[in-house]
């Protein structure tokens, strides 16, 4: 170790000593200031999951569909008919914590370059957000901030948001989850790999000027929060959705120009990660001349240049041949292109300024020779759930329950973004899942993002798991066939045990999960440190997943379609009440064991349901989930704009775990009178137990004696503003 | 009609093409000519960005000489979103288009009543006849003086006004505080329309409701009176 190191310069890129070792053994001498802080961007925990790495391989990421796996731009599923579906989830949490606006703007702008880098046309913007409670300012500031800024870039980019969910927890209050997700579709032949095969080929540097923002962005989202983090601002970048429209326009382009072979998103950690990863993918080298690249503003380094996050950049290799047609692409689109350097075969990446080299790293170390960490585990200890009180006023409670912020009507929100532009949006935000037509087919694209905290606070492997499951049922609710998984783990600080311990059982629980429904994991993202002075976000796991409706006639609506079906809830009711919103209601202590997954019930669940809709059989279809069983018929009632008369539900538990428990594997659906047999039928031969609940109609939600709500008022608790 | 930052574009080609089955060519607005069209669309967006002022930087393209000249020749001319922001900045149709009164962006289903069946784009339908086509922006909010607006209503300009599925026109269905509930108007002679809502998202009953064909049906038919 050189006596020269000065701790604060690696503190500052948030090396520590082992890793500065490992840098001087790989490239054999001491790194100067640039390659410092080029190791140190690619090193980061967000860059580099040194921390997740290991972890993540228990995922399963190959199946017969799977086209492009993690490790690109995006994960590309084959959806018949020549296309692929190409998507991806990130995080923004970081810089939305300290600017809201911006840093939620530009993770939208972040996944969609992920997308169109593929090749694919982004037909959809899904995202999910944690919050602190509303009643303090700073919450509301950052949640305003975040919504106004999801809409700002998606709406100006003309790609809809159909779809995500909002949750608030007192856990995110200095932490802000902000989850995005973009789908596009593409066809085979032009789904892109973002990797360099050919010396020679030319770099070209495409869209915005390279600023001063966002320098480190990359470190700044691997390190715990403080109250000094709004010193950070400058790390936040700032968003150009309409430079990004058309980034987009003309790589899509430029992708079916053949002489083009790579098109590469800029985004955590500038040109260094951009211009390294698409070199190494396809074992050459690179040469880039900093000169060369446009600036925003005189006197940036080239330690600036090679770390500036400034947005909406793109690289795009060409052959030499090929780069005045690639110009006239960007002519066309009025946008500036340099040509920074040059494909080489030496394995390295070598920085040129004023002639001079002045960085010169080998990529294998740059990339892939981060030391992984393997910090130490603890795990929680279980507790009892706490006994509560019985319902006195289930009334009362519904009333209450359906009104609090993580159960009331998202209309406010999702009204503010555009989910219709592009003509596909068959079932828009605001229901279990959304559904796109795919363009020119009569198949159907089913999106959704879930994710439940407080099962996983619970248990993080149970509580994974759930998320799973959840997001498959949300999925087969619309008649549509779970085909693959995208994930946003967001956890604290990995060096707390405790933290290190949730990361582990959570990917434990997400990798079961997958492996039980057979579903690829083909893209995600890991956001740690999200800890502030000290205190941990509740551990998120956030899974988004998409389903394949080969016809689009048989899409299943969540709301009740007409007075006199019959309504069932499918699934079996057990006593699990820990970690529901009732008990959040009650002012419950977070404890006890979460709702459970059987992956045996909901193999035979879904596969039931895709059974039932795809003859015709059910009317609507609505997952059973936050809140229990009487919002899920609450929520079906209120979509269809259509009562219900139940005479009372029996059951084998509670009644307080028959109304409000959250078990898992349940849905509601509702029928024709003649159809029921069928119903029945089918149920038994799938072996999955069905309860009838009631009859569509009316004006009121009736339960028994114990709930007459008219649609008007429980409209008008739903309908509470945020 | 393309601007850079236009999205609504594809939309509305596929309205037009892939719906109705006519045919369909995209303007690059650094054209000079638009010689042998008979039907032109401003589709919405974000043209520029929306940057300095929606549809103030559109208005200065190149094409929007020949478009002026198409529309004071009596071509059929229609604008949507955007493109009514940027018909107004061109002085093809009075008045302005301010923040929704709500400081919102709103993407939604609304219902529209027809008031004239005289513009091009309303042929088909009648006085009093209610559309439900979704609106999304954050700047519809229609303005203009009173005395505009009085002889706009005189005139027969007013083509849409935002109402209750019922055609009421009351200030509970006004999305975004235009005066008079007003959504779309026409210039004097009815060949060019500007409207908020979005008539080429309501051509499917897939997509939620096809009330906006009668739009596209009527501007078809119009041009079918004048060639015969």
């Amino acid at each position: 170790m050189p006596a020269v190191i000065d701790r604060s310069a690696l503190a500052a890129v948030a090396l520590d000593e082992e890793e500065y070792g490992a840098i001087v053994g790989a490239i054999g001498r001491d790194p100067n200031d640039l390659e410092i802080g080029m190791f140190g961007a690619l090193w980061s925990e967000h860059c580099a999951y040194k921390t997740s790495k290991a972890l993540l391989r228990q995922l399963p990421t190959e199946g017969p569909h799977v086209l492009q796996g993690p490790g690109e731009n995006a994960g590309a599923v084959d959806i018949g008919d020549g296309l692929a579906v190409v998507f991806k989830i990130e995080s923004h949490n970081h810089p939305s914590a300290i600017e809201p606006y911006q840093g939620a703007a530009t993770g939208v702008g972040g996944i969609l370059r992920d997308v169109f880098a593929m090749g694919a046309r982004p037909i959809a913007i899904l995202d999910a957000l944690r919050f602190g409670p509303l009643d303090s300012g700073r919450g509301r500031h950052l949640f305003e901030g975040v919504v106004a800024g999801i809409g700002g870039y998606g709406n100006c980019f003309g790609c809809p948001t159909v779809g995500g969910e909002v949750y608030f927890d007192e856990g995110y209050a200095d932490n802000p989850i902000v989850n995005a997700m973009c789908v596009g579709l593409v066809r085979h032949e032009r789904l892109r790999r973002a990797s360099a095969d050919r010396a020679g080929d030319v770099v070209l540097l495409v869209g915005a000027d390279t600023g001063r923002d966002g320098i480190h962005g990359a470190t700044f989202a691997s390190v715990e929060m403080d109250e000094r983090s709004g010193e950070r601002r400058p790390a936040v970048q700032v968003g150009n959705p309409f430079l990004e429209k058309l980034l987009c326009e003309a790589c899509l382009q430029l992708n079916e120009l053949d002489g083009v072979t790579a098109i590469q998103d800029l985004g955590a950690a500038g040109l260094t990660s951009a211009a390294g990863e698409l070199a190494h993918r396809g074992r050459c080298g690179i040469d880039i001349d900093v000169d060369r690249v446009s600036r925003r503003e005189q006197g940036m380094s080239a330690y600036d240049v090679m770390l500036s996050e400034s947005q909406e950049r793109m690289l795009i290799l060409v052959r030499p041949d090929a780069e005045a047609s690639a110009r006239e692409v960007f002519d066309h689109f009025e946008l500036h292109a340099d040509r920074i350097g040059t494909i080489t075969g030496s394995g390295r990446m070598r920085v040129r300024e004023h002639g001079i080299v002045v960085a010169d790293v080998p990529l294998k170390a740059l990339i892939d020779g981060v030391p992984l960490r393997a910090p130490a585990a603890a795990f929680a200890e279980k507790r009892l759930a706490p006994v509560m009180p019985l319902v006195e006023e289930p009334e009362a409670i519904l009333l209450d329950l359906i009104a609090s912020p993580n159960l009331r009507s998202r209309r406010p929100i999702y009204r503010t973004y555009d989910h219709q532009v592009q003509d596909n949006t068959v079932i828009g935000p605001g229901f279990d899942a959304a559904l796109l037509r795919v363009p020119a087919t009569n198949k159907g694209l089913a999106l959704t993002t879930d994710g439940n905290s407080r099962y996983v606070a619970l248990d993080p492997c149970e509580g994974t798991r759930a998320a799973v499951a959840e997001a498959a049922r949300n999925i087969v609710c619309t008649g549509a066939r779970p085909i693959a998984v995208t994930n946003c783990l967001n956890f604290g600080n990995p060096e707390r045990p405790q933290v290190f311990g949730q990361l582990q059982e959570s990917v434990r629980g997400l990798a079961e999960a997958c492996r039980a429904l057979e579903l690829p994991v083909v893209s995600g993202n890991v956001s740690l440190y999200n800890e502030t002075s000290e205190r941990n976000i509740p551990p998120t796991p956030v899974i988004g997943m998409v389903g394949l409706l080969d016809d689009l006639s048989h899409r299943c609506p969540a709301g009740f379609q007409d007075d006199g079906d019959i309504v069932f809830l499918l699934g079996e009711t057990r006593e699990e009440l820990a970690g529901s919103e009732y008990f959040r209601l009650l002012g419950a202590p977070l404890e006890g064991r979460p709702p459970i997954v059987s992956f045996e019930a909901e193999r035979r669940l879904q596969t039931a349901m895709l059974d039932s809709i795809g003859r015709g059989v059910l009317r609507c279809a609505h997952d059973v989930s936050e809140g229990g069983l009487l919002i899920a018929l609450a929520e079906s009632a209120l979509y269809g704009g259509r009562g219900l008369r139940c005479p009372g539900i029996a059951g084998p538990v509670s009644r307080e775990a028959t109304y409000f428990g959250e078990s898992q594997g349940r849905i509601v659906v509702s029928v024709a009178p003649r159809r029921v047999p069928e119903l029945q039928k089918l149920m038994a031969k799938h072996h999955v137990p069905l309860q009838a609940i009631g009859v569509v109609g009316g004006e009121d939600l009736q339960v028994g004696s114990d709930i007459r709500i008219s649609l008007d008022t429980l409209r008008q608790a739903w309908e509470t503003a945020f | 009609m393309v601007f850079p930052g236009t999205w609504s574009d594809r939309d509305c080609a596929h309205a037009v093409l892939d719906v109705l089955q006519e045919p369909v060519r995209y303007i690059d607005h650094r054209e000079q000519s638009v010689d042998g069209l008979e039907l032109i669309i401003l589709p919405g967006g974000f043209s520029y960005g929306d940057y300095l002022r929606c549809g103030a930087i559109a208005r200065f393209a190149p094409v929007m000489e020949a478009v002026a000249d198409f529309a004071n020749r009596g071509g059929l001319v229609l604008g949507i979103c955007n493109g009514f922001q940027i018909l107004q900045e061109a002085r093809l149709l009075p008045g302005a288009l301010l923040r929704n009164a709500s400081c919102e962006f709103r993407c939604e289903w609304v219902h529209l009543r027809v008031e004239q069946s005289n513009s091009a784009f309303t042929l088909d339908s009648r006085p009093g006849q209610v559309l439900r086509i979704p609106i999304s922006h954050g700047e519809g909010n229609f303005f203009a003086e009173p005395e505009t607006l009085d002889a706009l209503e005189r005139n027969g300009q007013v083509v849409f006004r935002y109402c209750a599925p019922d055609g009421r026109v009351t200030a509970d269905w006004n999305p975004n505080g235009s005066a008079r509930n007003i959504a779309g108007i026409s210039n004097a002679h009815g060949n060019v329309v500007g409207m908020m809502p979005h008539p080429e998202r309501a051509c499917e009953a897939l997509l939620g409701g096809d009330d906006g064909l009668i739009l596209f049906r009527s501007a078809i038919h119009a041009l079918a009176r004048v060639a015969v």
